[in-house]
């Protein structure tokens, strides 16, 4: 029985991911066809939800096209790298009371560990294309991430500090009377700004800016492997969600509206309708943004991350050691 | 010669023939007297650069822009009175802003010895001129710096605008497209540093050559400019153009002046009728045919409304290339509503080939007025709200402040004109300075920039939209009564009421509708402030129903070739910058 619940529990996650990714495909064109005075996709079933399906259908059908130029084995794992950390990423994500794959004492650490693997991904596909466009996308991606990685992990010390756990299930508990974002603001909008670089959306997808480097790094790539990129990263986006409901948003944590039907198993329904109502928000948020910003330059966004970004977590760090010993 | 230009003969030369005269003294000037009375002279070969360079530098109130440069095929020309023999003619056009005039000087060349001297030292900008005019006519410019074809492919035989030329398919042998040519059509594209005088390294940096189009999301269209990166940062840029060019100036040569307005529509895509503008009033300069007043009012509104549309398409796409991807649909929906004015109107879209020879097609339809009140009192906000989210954004305004910056020495030495020349903080505006078409007659202003950066060349074209929807408002408010085409025996298509009852008008009608019109011989340029730019129509016509010569100076043919000076130390983000403030439309260059 237990295995049976893991396995469920493992591979609702998995399916759950993408799932929640391939919605977000069309998601994303129905708002931003709101927001742009126009209409998206609307013509597959209802809402033209359908064109999900139909997108995947394409991708699966398309030739999976490598150039004969690119360094094959490499250019082939690439997107898997990229798809398989963010995956895995989701393994630690408490969803409601119980409902996770696994709660590690060391969760934060492992998400963070992750979302560098995916940086691999990029990079190697990259510089594996041998493609010049795709080159500048790598190399563009690899500073980018690398540098933006290093305060989007020192910016969650703070939540860890109060809590004294790396397990995301003891944050999401932590935060019972009081959620993160109040007392940990300016670590939540240099996370904020950090996932937006990670899952390099607009205004920070230099990587595969299309007015400048036509799709950046996977400019070479087609059919599935391309496939494999977009969903990874519109997963990004979910999980960049996901972990800032988790961590500043207190998580499940909601009032109980079914309680008054006296069923137990009820609250974790609600516990959950809570979190997905939390990311979905943030999901909606990434959407606005890329509606809303221009990009700026590669140097301007590096020297916003080390100039302003960098310092804000360090004083953020400070503050809340400050407090913390006040305290005790 | 004809009536029209005997007139001109009459009269005094100008006041630069004076000066030049007593400046030259040993030098032979012929003035030739031309139907738009714009100062032409013939010099010899062996000192039209002194010439050029004393109006350059050296005149108390100089002319500092090469405005344009072309050649001519005079071998079979047959009306050529007074003038000096000549098969081959480079025409060299100057601008003086402080004169507000122009000055066209004529060099005569024979078909055995078609060699002349480059200016590109005098002028920067006449390098891409002179190559235009090799490419084009085979004549030689000694000494230019880097003498190959530019429109037309490397492989290309013959030079296309010679009277001999073919300008036909069906006048050449069926194309078939080989595997071996194929491959050096291909291998033609390969860019070689070296023909630029690059080099590939410099010390132990290898340098990146990163091709940008022919086919790439912001070259708008087929545009190839290729970036020597030093890591992202430009060492230097080499544009290509030609990939557009579809011979337009040749098909002048080969429609009757009629039928060649829909092609003067498609030169610069994105706004439709103020092509039609220079080319028909040059045709009416010719013809010596006055429009009625509310043939005038109907034209600037067109016109007008397509100075907005184009500017929307400028900004949606400005906005777009820093990464800005919702305000084009924003535009792209209110030049909507201006495309359903012009359906109404016209019945087309883009290029609704709506001018004619002495008026316009056809009258304004009933309730136009309502359609067009709507538009200008929808406008104003919307503009507004554009500035706001699109130009007073501050990641917008830090990927274009102080970015592809050129001065107004630079400016007017590269040939810069229009809203990029403003930019600069020259004050100066076709519309208002050289009032054409009855410009004089309404009121607006002329946004003026200070920095000469791309954000200065987007704020100026964004105020001139406000400019536009008040013009429109005025034409609306004051649309005079009256026909829509002039009542000249060379309207085309000529007035019609009379036909039926006297045999002279039905003849007159039959030929020109069936040949088309016979425009008197004579030069003429005419000069509009398009959106981009200034662009001129110069046309010859040696008394036949087609034009001799026509030659279409446009803007962004000169804005593209100062790309590589204003994009180095820059990166390569800064180059689309720069790419999309210029406003490029690839048809408008490449003709």
């Amino acid at each position: 029985m237990e295995i049976i619940l893991a396995l469920l529990k493992v591979f609702g996650v998995l399916i759950g991911a993408v799932l929640a990714a391939a919605v977000l495909t069309w998601y994303e064109r129905r708002m931003l066809g709101l927001w742009q005075d126009r209409l998206g996709p609307n013509r597959v079933w209802f809402f033209g939800i359908g064109i999900v399906v139909a997108d995947m259908l394409k991708m699966f059908f398309k030739d999976d096209w490598i150039p004969p130029f690119a360094d094959k084995p490499i250019f082939v794992m690439a997107p898997a790298i990229m798809l398989g950390s963010i995956w895995m990423a989701f393994a630690v994500v408490p969803f409601a009371p119980g409902i996770h794959v696994i709660d590690l004492n060391v969760g934060l650490l492992f998400f963070m560990g992750m979302s560098s693997m995916a940086v691999y991904g990029v990079l190697l596909g990259g510089l594996s294309s041998n493609s010049k466009f795709a080159l500048i996308g790598g190399l563009r991606s690899a500073a980018q991430m690398v540098s933006y990685e290093v305060f989007m992990g020192l910016s969650l010390m703070g939540v860890v500090m109060i809590t004294g756990s790396f397990s995301l299930v003891k944050i999401v508990e932590a935060q019972g009377d009081l959620w993160f974002v109040v007392t940990q603001f300016l670590g939540f909008i240099v996370f904020m700004i950090a996932g937006i670089a990670e899952s390099h959306r607009l205004p920070f997808d230099l990587p595969e800016a299309e007015q400048e480097l036509v799709q950046g790094f996977h400019t070479e790539y087609s059919g599935m492997s391309f496939g494999m990129y977009m969903v990874g990263e519109y997963m990004g986006v979910v999980l960049v969600s996901v972990f800032i409901t988790t961590i500043f948003f207190g998580g499940w944590l909601g009032p109980d509206f079914l309680a008054w039907t006296g069923i137990a198993w009820l609250s974790t329904v609600t516990d959950f309708f809570w979190f997905a109502v939390k990311a979905a928000f943030f999901i909606s948020f990434f959407v606005l943004l890329r509606a809303a910003m221009p990009r700026p330059r590669y140097d301007q966004l590096m020297s916003l991350g080390w100039k302003i970004m960098l310092p804000l977590t360090l004083l953020n760090l400070v503050v809340t050691g400050y407090v913390l010993l006040m305290q005790t | 010669m004809n009536t029209a230009q005997t007139a001109v003969n009459q009269l005094d030369k100008p006041a630069i023939a004076r000066e030049l005269e007593n400046r030259f003294a040993d030098v032979t000037l012929i003035y030739q007297p031309t139907i738009d009375a714009l100062p032409t002279f013939w010099v010899g070969r062996d000192r039209f650069r002194d010439v050029l360079k004393y109006l350059k530098t050296e005149s108390v109130q100089p002319y500092p822009m090469l405005y344009d440069l072309c050649g001519m095929d005079e071998r079979v020309r047959t009306h050529r009175e007074g003038l000096p023999n000549s098969d081959f003619t480079v025409i060299y056009h100057l601008l003086s802003i402080v004169r507000n005039e122009d000055i066209r000087i004529k060099v005569a060349l024979t078909e055995n010895d078609n060699t002349v001297p480059t200016v590109s030292d005098i002028f920067p900008n006449a390098n891409w001129y002179e190559r235009e005019a090799w490419d084009m006519f085979g004549i030689t410019f000694d000494g230019h710096p880097n003498l190959r074809r530019i429109l037309t492919p490397p492989w290309w035989e013959g030079h296309p605008l010679r009277k001999d030329h073919p300008a036909r398919a069906t006048e050449m042998e069926p194309f078939t497209l080989t595997e071996e040519k194929q491959e050096q059509y291909q291998e033609a594209l390969r860019f070689k540093p070296e023909e630029w005088g690059m080099s590939r390294k410099k010390g132990d940096t290898e340098y990146m050559f990163l091709n940008i189009g022919p086919n790439h999301p912001s070259s708008h269209g087929a545009f190839r400019i290729v970036l020597q990166l030093d890591g992202e940062v430009v060492v230097d840029a080499v544009p290509e153009i030609g990939f557009h060019h579809r011979g337009a100036e040749k098909m002048g040569e080969r429609q009757s002046w009629h039928s060649f307005i829909p092609y003067t529509d498609r030169i610069d895509y994105a706004a439709g009728v103020m092509n039609n503008l220079p080319y028909v009033m040059a045709v009416e300069k010719l013809a010596g045919i006055e429009v009625p007043d509310r043939v005038k009012v109907i034209r600037i509104m067109l016109v007008e409304l397509f100075r907005v549309i184009s500017h929307m398409v400028f900004w949606g796409t400005f906005s777009a290339d820093v990464g800005h991807m919702s305000s084009i649909f924003y535009m792209f929906n209110d030049r909507e509503r201006i495309f359903r004015i012009f359906e109404a109107i016209t019945g087309g879209r883009m290029h609704p080939s709506w001018f004619r020879i002495g008026g316009v097609a056809q009258d304004l339809p009933n309730g136009w007025d309502k359609m067009v009140r709507d538009f200008v009192e929808w406008m104003p906000g919307r503009v507004d709200h554009f500035d706001k989210i699109s130009m007073q954004n501050t990641v917008l305004q830090k990927r274009t402040v102080g970015i592809g910056i050129y001065t107004q020495e630079e400016a007017l030495d590269w040939g810069v004109t229009g809203p990029g020349l403003r930019a600069t903080g020259i004050d100066y505006d076709f519309r208002r300075d050289r009032a054409y078409g009855g410009y004089d007659q309404f009121d607006f202003d002329i946004p003026v920039g200070s920095n000469g950066d791309c954000y200065d060349r987007a704020a100026v074209r964004v105020e001139e939209v406000r400019q536009s929807v008040r013009i429109v408002k005025q034409c609306l408010d004051n649309m005079p009564e009256g026909p829509y085409k002039a009542d000249h025996p060379l309207t085309t298509p000529p007035p019609k009421e009379r036909t039926m009852r006297d045999i002279e008008t039905l003849i007159h009608h039959f030929v020109n509708v069936s040949w088309g019109p016979v425009i008197p011989a004579g030069e003429a340029s005419v000069t509009v402030e398009a959106t981009k730019g200034n662009n001129s129509y110069y046309l010859t016509s040696d008394g036949s129903t087609t034009s001799y010569r026509t030659r279409i100076r446009t803007p962004t043919f000169a804005h593209l070739q100062m790309l590589p000076l204003i994009s180095r130390g820059l990166m390569v983000q800064d180059v689309v910058a720069i790419l999309c403030a210029t406003d490029i439309v690839m048809a408008d260059v490449d003709r």
